[in-house]
């Protein structure tokens, strides 16, 4: 195997470490700690959004107009119908695929 | 081991199985497209187990993140559980050591949800129910990735059938799904600014951390609100 894959193997065994000490963390915690201080529970509780938001932000404003249209569609339909990720899935691939190929 | 609690465990977290089939695959196929072999889907799957989180490792991987910002990134999309593992301790305590080890590495969104309404019901949480649960989950979850992978090495380019946009709607989809939390608002609004600024003036992958760091710094600044935060489940989907 060469370095270059050994690495990746590496990394992927660290996110695997990283998840279940997520996982298990809690149970920790909970059997140490009487109560989290209010502001770390308030970071803590941001932190999925806030890291997720920055996988989609620079998606929707770089990622050509196509992409823009289609993640802009796909929410609002999303958000007004209450649709599942999944669904919102099939409806961004499907404006996409429209652009690319009828549109475009 | 109780044979008739393990099989209503099966019974019980099959449609969940079949609901985070789709993301097995999808998952499957964008981890090859991002420079994984086949082997290093399955491997992924197999010892991360957590499907949001996976998709940020593939999708930072594919960008040439550095490496411990990806872990960071797994981490802090994962964090999550430490709240289902702290809220489902009074259930699993009788569990023996090794039952707790395997049990918290089982623990995905709908485990949690599952295990914490059950408990609320006063029904025992045994570990038979808690595996026959898990595995039906777990075990697909691999299997699934691997098709999706092998699926995922037949596509010549990525962009002709639409995958490039799969992902950033899916991260969509999960930041829409906290959109019941604290602040969600202000968090999203200053993480996506500062991401895109991040992007343009400092480039990627740095983007990432500013627009995290961004969001996290002002929900620990603003005044505590009095609605208590409640572990929501981040997506549904394993």
């Amino acid at each position: 195997m060469d370095p270059q894959h050994l690495n990746l193997i590496y990394l992927i065994i660290a996110a695997a470490v990283a998840t279940f000490l997520t996982r298990v963390g809690g149970y920790i915690l909970i059997t140490q700690m009487k109560q989290i201080p209010p502001r770390l529970e308030a970071a803590l509780n941001a932190v999925p959004a806030a890291v997720l938001t920055t996988l989609v932000a620079p998606a929707f404003v770089y990622g050509g107009l196509d992409v823009t249209i289609a993640m802009f569609i796909a929410f609002a339909i999303a958000l007004g119908l209450n649709l599942s990720t999944l669904r919102m899935l099939v409806i961004g691939w499907v404006v996409v695929m429209v652009i690319r190929h009828l549109v475009m | 081991m109780k044979k008739d609690e393990f099989w209503e465990g099966v019974r019980g977290g099959f449609p969940i199985m079949l609901a985070a089939s789709p993301f097995g695959a999808l998952f499957g196929a964008l981890a090859v497209d991002n420079g994984f072999t086949i082997a290093d889907a399955v491997f992924m799957s197999a010892t991360v187990y957590a499907g949001a989180s996976q998709m940020v490792g593939i999708e930072l991987f594919g960008n040439h993140v550095q490496p411990w910002l990806v872990v960071l990134s797994v981490f802090a999309v994962n964090f999550r559980h430490v709240l289902y593992s702290a809220s489902i301790a009074k259930y699993v305590r009788h569990f023996t050591f090794g039952q707790k080890f395997l049990a918290f590495f089982l623990l995905v969104d709908p485990q949690y949800a599952e295990t914490e309404k059950r408990g609320e019901r006063g029904l025992p949480i045994t570990f038979s129910w808690y595996l026959g649960f898990g595995l039906v989950i777990y075990i697909p979850w691999i299997i699934n990735t691997l098709v999706g992978a092998i699926f995922g090495q037949m596509i010549g380019d990525p962009k002709a059938i639409g995958l490039d946009v799969l992902l950033p709607v899916y991260f969509m989809g999960l930041v829409m799904g906290f959109r019941k939390r604290d602040r969600f608002l202000p968090i999203v609004a200053v993480s996506g600014l500062a991401s895109v600024a991040g992007m343009h003036f400092v480039g990627s992958p740095w983007h990432v951390s500013i627009g995290a760091l961004a969001g996290i710094v002002l929900a620990a600044l603003l005044p505590p609100s009095n609605q208590a935060p409640a572990p929501t489940g981040i997506e549904k989907e394993a």
